[in-house]
């Protein structure tokens, strides 16, 4: 503790600190335990500067932000000790009333979630006037036109009216852009951000960060931002905290984590994540273990146990925060005088050492012209009223041993594309065939048998597992229904499949309650295969997991993929981990597919004006890449949909967008390669200028927005 | 690093740290049951209440049904005294002794007209919410119907209709459940509705489930926690209905002592015989009875409520 706090008195120093915390403690109390969200973190804001705080769930992030201004729930949670300086101000030792002036006033929040961040009673106009009424007194009037105004700064079109809605009259993006405007009304000093975009789309996320960093950089205002997502800290943040179990580990400015990460939980993080720039196949290194439980802390570093460079001291003594010559610091033995120069950052090449198993002459699944309708029904009568077209008109097929990489944002239908194919939805319309067979006609016995060859697996892995049975009855379940092996056997079997996926057997007889996040993701895995498949829809299996989790479970799918001779769908929202796991890749957009590629086309050539604008949204861990890049903002939401746009659906949004694009449906073509793209600049027929003016179209789309990929090799692997 | 090698470093320190005793379901729950001591103490008086019914021959100080003229000289109810600490009635009947036969009475047909309403409740409930669409719109308007009518006119009529003599403790128990399924099965079909979209009833279907297996193995083992507390509550309230239900003389028939109707013979007598005098023991030992016995559910009911609801988690 004593270099610690001598390390932060240097630091403390610097008069341009807008607030200062010095050793920091929170701890939860529960049942008798003692939880240490927070254990003694000291950092400073400077004026004007955006503080990244990165870690995993569980690694005290917000709960530090909450105490700024003591927003934590008093019991269970306590500060036990340190100091918070604001402004020259002691907050801990703040009377209610003068917290209260500091809230909203002084320091202003955004949350993740805008839906339950807002008040659902009252229009998003009376949440913006209460904060400028109450403290900066201005008159109801004044209140309001100053509301528009804020408002019309955060892109919110036409304010005078959206003023007038409640908070469920508004989409997600613009519900976070209320939200920012809430926060701004005060001219906060200080505007801290806990996970802002994480709820949001990409194409949303972007439009939200370039709409924080403006404004950050108008006002000067200094600014925490709080997120999981090391690429997003990477293209808002100066200065970054990695925060492990309670602690701050590595503490240095953007460029200095992003290009020369010190403490090893950084380097196992870089190593971890898929990147948007690496081709499939390149096998990502997770970090080993499970992120700490709080209740139960290791003896010495927090880190020990996932730490590849652990030796003696790490297991007896806990390291201080070791300030470097470059001014960065970092909490770990290695850095440490006595240990000079064995901070050598071990090579872990992440190679192309997954090659394709695509069989290119079999296939096992053929879509054609799927549509599920969701009807809306009304009355007393159910009658009818209309239909969410929520997966309209897809085609495509999937190969023995092939990972077909369904991406989209929210709401495109691509989860219930995923049901209808395995029928735990009923098709509204078109056909499945699964090895051959239509899958709507066949019932009973033979449904039963095709249940068995196609397996799903879930997004959350707390609700995916009935919470009042054991493991290993949810697995012999299967094993039971279909005679997978005889029944004196299925102990043995349950064994041998929580082997495979990583889990200890003897834990057959516990709840899934007394498993993690990633540990429930593997037992759902172990469901899926249990029954011999020979095709997986994997809807979402990692989004809900943290990054060093991911992929552990990414490379599991993986391996399973090449010793079972699995066939996958893979369903996600983010665009580095498809490509790091699929053979081909289609995109979807309000319940149809866009653009249908192999891997390397989509990211290197992607056509459709949708996809384009989809990989240039999403932020980047390079630390170049981050200030080079061009990104194409797509303007407003995705459409409703229940009454999708005429023509082309995606034209209300399209940078490209000509006039026979809203009065004529767009058919999918096929340019070559397999390569299907449904848009009229590739369409000589519907392009009315003439194939010429497409192609011209084409040209300056991809000068205009080059992406990445394309002029730049991936950055070599460190 | 190889594939095998590594998911095998990952396993290994995936034992490392769940190494730590199994938990059942049971114990999480009696762990939290045990925090709440109202419950506790409530679920210990009704532990020794249940006995107490059970061997009321043995436990009881005297003959419930024998009259002792002594004792109550000219109709005149002898008041609390060592030998009778509840004191007697007019007849000279020991109200303790009646007090612990007539727990007999309001246990049972709490117990029994709760558990006939679970049963009918969860069945017709499970069905509406698994099957959906006209057998849920069936089934619901059916228990609307029931909610319609006042329940206690109901129950009155239907009692009436069996001659005073022959009525038992289960006829009343059956109206009472004719009259209280409605609630265990709105109750049931809400979880199912909610439950049937959980990923883990989906991930039955998709290994090929029967409907009877992901009712019976998916929804219902998960619908149980507020089934058990809506039991606790729903007790107390059979107890004050038949209580109800004795006082207006549709009960339990004298001389055989229920609680509502001792309490009835404590004011109807009083008026009957023209006689002046204030026995307030006749009817506050009975009431009492009552009270505690509901206050007890009710605490066991808050007490489940606490430690069986997912979303006070105490862990």
């Amino acid at each position: 503790m004593a270099d610690q706090s001598s390390a932060t008195a240097t630091q403390a120093q610097t008069s341009d600190a807008i607030l200062s915390v010095n050793d920091l403690r929170v701890s939860f109390f529960s049942e008798g335990q003692e939880v240490k969200a927070v254990d003694g973190i000291s950092y400073e804001l400077k004026r004007g500067e955006v503080l990244g705080v990165v870690g995993e769930s569980g690694s005290g992030k917000s709960v530090s932000a909450l105490s700024l201004m003591q927003l934590i729930d008093s019991p269970p949670g306590r500060i036990l000790g340190g100091e918070i300086n604001f402004d020259g101000e002691d907050v801990l030792s703040m009377s209610t009333r003068e917290l209260r002036n500091l809230r909203g006033n002084d320091i202003a929040m955004i949350f993740q979630e805008p839906l339950t961040a807002l008040n659902p009673v009252f229009t998003v106009g009376d949440q913006i006037l209460e904060p400028l009424m109450l403290h900066q007194g201005l008159s109801k009037r004044a209140a309001q036109e100053r509301a528009i105004e804020l408002l019309r700064q955060v892109g919110v079109p036409s304010p005078e009216e959206r003023i007038k809605n409640f908070p469920h009259e508004m989409s997600g993006g613009m519900r976070q852009r209320a939200m920012i405007a809430m926060a701004l009304s005060c001219n906060p000093k200080i505007l801290i951000a806990d996970e802002p975009t994480t709820a949001l789309d990409v194409s949303i996320q972007a439009q939200i960060l370039d709409l924080m960093r403006d404004l950050q950089r108008e006002s000067q205002t200094s600014m925490m931002f709080i997120t999981h997502d090391l690429a997003v800290v990477n293209e808002m943040c100066d200065r970054v905290n990695v925060m492990y179990s309670g602690r701050i580990v590595e503490q240095g400015t953007t460029p200095q984590l992003f290009s020369e990460p010190k403490h090893p939980y950084s380097w196992g993080l870089f190593d971890s994540i898929p990147r948007i720039e690496e081709e499939r196949g390149v096998r990502l290194i997770p970090i080993k273990g499970q992120p700490p439980n709080l209740a139960r802390m290791p003896q010495g570093c927090k880190f020990n146990p996932r730490c590849p460079y652990a030796f003696d001291r790490c297991f007896t003594a806990e390291p201080p925060l070791i300030p470097l010559d470059n001014g960065q610091t970092v909490r770990c033995w290695l850095y440490d005088e006595e240990h000079e120069g064995t901070a050598e950052r071990i090579e872990f090449k992440r190679e192309r050492t997954i090659d394709s198993r695509m069989d290119l002459d079999d296939v096992i699944l053929d879509v054609t012209n799927l549509k599920k309708y969701f009807p809306i029904t009304k009355g007393v009568f159910q009658r009818t009223v209309g239909h969410v077209q929520a997966v309209d008109d897809i085609t495509f097929d999937l190969h023995r041993g092939e990972t077909l990489g369904l991406v989209g944002e929210s709401g495109c239908g691509k989860s219930t594309a995923g049901r209808t194919i395995l029928r735990l939805l009923d098709p509204t319309d078109g056909v499945v065939r699964f090895s051959g067979r239509d899958l709507a006609d066949i019932e009973g016995k033979e449904l039963k048998e095709m249940r068995r060859r196609m397996q799903i697996i879930f997004q959350d892995p707390f609700s995916s597992l009935n919470p009042r049975r054991t493991v290993g009855s949810i697995l012999a379940q299967p094993l039971r229904l279909h005679d997978i092996v005889p029944s004196g056997e299925a102990n043995d079997r349950v064994s041998q499949l929580l082997e495979r996926v990583g889990l200890n057997p003897s834990h057959a007889e516990r709840y899934p309650h007394e498993f993690s996040g990633g540990q429930r993701q593997r037992i759902g895995v172990a469901r899926a295969i249990s029954v011999n498949p020979d095709f997986i829809v994997a809807d979402e299996p990692v989004s809900a997991l943290d990054v060093s989790i991911q992929a552990q479970i990414i490379n599991l799918l993986h391996d399973l993929q090449h010793e079972l001779g699995l066939s996958y769908i893979f369903i996600a929202h983010d665009l580095s981990v498809v490509r790091s796991v699929s053979d081909r890749i289609a995109v979807m957009y309000l319940g149809q597919i866009v653009e249908l590629a192999d891997n390397r086309a989509i990211y290197e050539d992607p056509l459709h004006p949708y996809t384009r604008a989809l990989l240039s949204a999403v932020p980047t861990v390079d630390p170049q890449a981050a200030n080079r890049r061009s990104r194409i903002i797509l303007e407003g939401d995705v459409p409703s949909p229940i009454n999708p746009p005429s023509g082309c659906r995606f034209h209300t949004r399209c940078p490209y967008a000509f006039d026979a694009c809203s009065r004529v449906a767009p058919l999918m073509l096929d340019v070559g390669d397999g390569h299907q793209v449904r848009c009229h600049l590739y369409d000589p027929n519907h392009a009315p200028q003439a194939p010429q003016r497409a192609a011209e179209l084409i040209a300056r789309a991809r000068e205009l927005h080059p992406v990445d990929a394309t002029t730049d090799p991936p950055p070599k692997p460190e | 690093m190889s594939a095998s090698a590594e998911s095998s470093l990952v396993a290994a320190s995936d034992r490392q740290l769940t190494d730590e005793p199994a938990r059942g379901q049971f114990q999480i729950f009696w762990r939290r049951f045990r925090r709440h001591k109202l419950a506790m103490v409530s679920a210990v008086y009704l532990v020794v209440l249940i006995l107490v019914a059970i061997f009321a021959p043995i436990v009881a100080p005297h003959d419930p049904y024998k009259n002792d003229l002594q004792l109550a000289r000219f109709g005149e109810p002898a008041p609390p005294s060592f030998s009778h600490p509840f004191g007697s009635d007019q007849l000279g009947r020991d109200q303790l002794s009646r007090i612990i036969y007539g727990a007999r009475v309001s246990l049972m047909v709490g117990f029994v007209a709760t558990g006939l309403a679970i049963v009918a409740g969860t069945m017709l409930g499970a069905l509406a919410g698994y099957a959906g669409k006209w057998i849920d719109m069936g089934i619901m308007r059916f228990a609307d119907v029931f909610l319609a009518f006042p329940p206690l006119l109901f129950a009155m009529a239907a009692l009436a209709s069996v001659d005073g003599n022959e009525r038992s403790v289960f006829h009343i128990a059956a109206v009472l459940a004719v009259i209280g399924w409605m609630n265990v099965a709105r109750l049931i079909r809400g979880e199912f509705l909610i439950l049937r979209t959980r990923e883990y009833t989906e991930a039955a279907r998709a290994v090929g489930a029967s409907g009877f297996s992901i009712v019976f193995r998916e929804l219902l083992p998960n619908a149980v926690g507020p089934v058990i507390v809506a039991a606790s509550l729903g007790i107390p309230v059979a107890i004050l209905t038949e209580s109800a239900l004795s006082f207006l003389g549709f009960g339990i028939q004298p001389p055989e002592p229920s609680w509502g109707n001792m309490i009835s013979g404590s004011g109807s007598n009083t008026f009957a015989m023209m006689r002046d005098f204030n026995a307030w023991w006749m009817g506050f030992f009975p009431g009492l009875a009552i009270a505690t016995t509901v206050l007890a559910f009710n605490f066991i009911g808050d007490g489940l409520r606490d430690a069986l609801d997912p979303r006070t988690h105490l862990d």
